[in-house]
């Protein structure tokens, strides 16, 4: 039997791996991709906690943040197009223009 | 035994797999990758009694929204990033402060996992507590989902539709003026 | 061993072996019917009546050069075809074919004929199914040549446009029969009503059959919507690059979604192997005749009807049978809250 601990550490390795994605690479689409990878261990958590508590509530969540990031994702992904067509380069450091 | 033995076989091609999707200079097989971590904790959800979950994740993200972001990677024939901000991003290769940045996460990550594991309550096994019958019903899913979370589904739909009207609008190339 | 996990095991092998024998005769049928609609012979000269044609042709693709072009990614080129194969063959796996059996007695509890009972199978089916989309994107893209980059992005945005219609179709099923399983949607279909009528859901779903079967041959690239390997103006779309074992993959993925389209249609809407008469024990029969005969419209459409060019192809896929199967859900929850109220 797996304890719940093992899938809590799972989900923070994953977490933290998604959170050093956005950190550290140069191109818009892996960020998103990160930002993905960081809201499927959330699930993770949830579904985790869920099993173990015996709730349903614990799976009806991801179903919304699954929801909630096709959204985000639909619309991010447009904005990366809108934003290629202007400066032909995706990485996040050419778009400094409101720096001073 | 091994239902421990796929849970390490599930969790660690979780990670590995998104560790490589960071690792990765092509935006084509970090897409990829992500593919399969998404596959591998589709496998934990089976695991944790939650087939609706798990085959929803499969559907939504690892077949929809996965070949938007290939599309969106073929249409803009997606740059690799070019070899000199590489080896800058790369953490193994940062100047010392960086390097000791690293050092601190993971140690970081090492006490947290020392503290989830020691601490009583979590410790237990998962399916302990419950039975699994009343969390893998798609009928209880269904049930709960209409009745107590019915204005956080219809706010969703609504969502949907705006992020799908946003996204035309977005992506749309400028007409000029005739 | 213990003999009911050998027999399953040995379930398990045949229907795989059976698979791969359908995408053999699928090419032999393909050609024959094809040949007899266009008042001419087809294959003859292998075999008898051209039977051995289907090994002649395997024979063939696997003594040909293995090429890739230079510019092509190593690893995605290769992975492209497997992945078609992989999905094809195992959304196959919760798809029942017979009732359950005990081997003549063999047994003292019967097993059921098929790969596994899931309780959430259609789903299953579904999601390995957009899975597919995944091995003709990547042919598409990895081939780096315009016409196959082409074929992939159309056949792509095909098949996720006619998902959402054949999803839907799908959801009116499931609540008509009140089970994600396939095989309790098939059990659901036994009987008769009047004494004469077979309770199929065909009957009870004629719009939802149709828009089924129109998304199928949609979601497989065949028949009039096969735009995207079009070979009189694609060259041949995504597998334009592709030769010798890696080329056959692909024929052989679609042959395989085709055959496993018409299965899902058997056993969803036309009863699986429940026939007014026949047996239980013969059920497997039946669904043989009924996933053959659904199989001939496949191939009677492709040689038949001229092909969608792809805006009309997109258009209908979005404006027309979306709604409409929208439309037949909601309509079916409508009639069928009125009876159960």
């Amino acid at each position: 039997m797996v304890p719940l601990s093992y899938y809590l550490i799972v989900s923070a390795i994953l977490f933290s791996l998604g959170a050093a994605g956005v950190f550290l690479r140069r191109n818009l689409i892996t960020i998103l991709l990160s930002i993905e990878i960081m809201l499927n261990a959330v699930n993770l958590t949830f579904v985790a906690f869920g099993r173990f508590a015996g709730d349903v509530d614990g799976q009806i969540i991801p179903f919304f943040v699954m929801t909630v990031a096709a959204a985000e994702a639909a619309v991010g992904l447009a904005l990366i197009i809108a934003l290629f067509r202007h400066r032909e380069s995706l990485n996040p450091d050419t778009f400094t223009n409101l720096k001073w | 035994m091994p239902e421990t033995l796929v849970f390490y076989l599930f969790s660690g091609l979780a990670i590995v797999a998104s560790a490589l999707v960071i690792g990765q200079r092509n935006p084509m097989y970090s897409v990829l990758l992500l593919v399969l971590s998404f596959a591998a904790i589709a496998g934990l959800f089976l695991q944790l009694d939650a087939p609706f979950l798990a085959l929803a994740l499969m559907i939504v993200y690892a077949g929809a929204i996965m070949v938007l972001f290939l599309f969106v990677v073929m249409l803009l024939n997606a740059p690799q990033e070019d070899a000199l901000t590489w080896d800058r991003a790369h953490p193994l290769r940062h100047p010392v402060v960086t390097r000791f940045g690293t050092l601190l996460a993971v140690v970081l990550s090492v006490e947290l996992a020392y503290a989830l594991m020691r601490g009583n309550d979590l410790a237990q096994p998962v399916g302990s507590r419950a039975g699994g019958e009343l969390v893998s019903s798609v009928r209880e899913l269904g049930r709960v989902l209409f009745t107590d979370y019915m204005f956080a589904f219809e706010a969703t739909s609504i969502l949907i539709l705006v992020a799908m009207v946003g996204a035309v609008i977005l992506a749309r190339r400028e007409r000029e003026p005739s | 061993m213990d003999l009911r996990l050998l027999l399953q095991l040995a379930v398990i092998g045949f229907t795989f072996f059976m698979l791969i024998n359908a995408s053999a005769l699928l090419v032999l049928a393909e050609r024959k019917v094809m040949g007899f609609m266009q008042q001419r012979y087809g294959p003859y000269l292998v075999g008898p009546h051209g039977a051995l044609q289907p090994l002649a042709d395997i024979l063939k693709l696997l003594f040909k050069e293995e090429l890739r072009p230079k510019g092509a990614d190593k690893w995605l080129f290769t992975l492209a075809p497997i992945l078609s194969v992989t999905a094809a063959f195992a959304a196959f796996a919760t798809v029942p074919w017979g009732a359950e059996t005990t081997f003549f007695g063999l047994l003292d509890e019967p097993i059921k004929l098929g790969v596994a009972d899931v309780n959430v199978g259609l789903l299953v089916i579904f999601a390995i199914t957009s899975m597919g989309v995944y091995g003709i994107v990547l042919a598409g893209w990895s081939s780096n040549s315009k016409y196959s980059l082409f074929g992939g992005l159309r056949a792509s945005a095909q098949m996720i446009s006619y998902e959402l219609s054949y999803a839907t179709s799908l959801a009116a099923v499931v609540m008509l029969a009140g089970s994600l399983s396939v095989r309790e949607i098939v059990d659901s279909q036994a009987g008769l009503w009047f004494g004469f009528i077979p309770r199929w859901l065909i009957f009870l779903q004629p719009v939802g059959f149709l828009v089924y079967a129109i998304a199928g041959v949609a979601e497989t690239n065949r028949a009039p919507f096969d735009f995207p390997e079009a070979e009189q103006e694609l060259v041949a779309g995504y597998n334009t690059e592709y030769s010798s074992v890696r080329f056959a993959l692909f024929p052989q993925a679609e042959y395989i979604n085709m055959a496993t389209m018409s299965a899902v249609a058997s056993d969803l809407y036309l009863g699986g192997w429940h026939f007014p008469g026949v047996p239980v024990w013969l059920g497997w029969a039946v669904f043989l005749a009924k996933v053959g005969a659904f199989l001939f419209f496949y191939i009677w459409m492709r040689w038949t009807l001229p092909r969608y060019r792809y805006d009309q192809l997109m258009g209908f896929g979005w404006k027309f049978l979306l709604p409409l199967s929208v439309v037949n859900l909601i309509a079916t929850a409508g009639v069928w809250l009125y009876f159960n109220a």
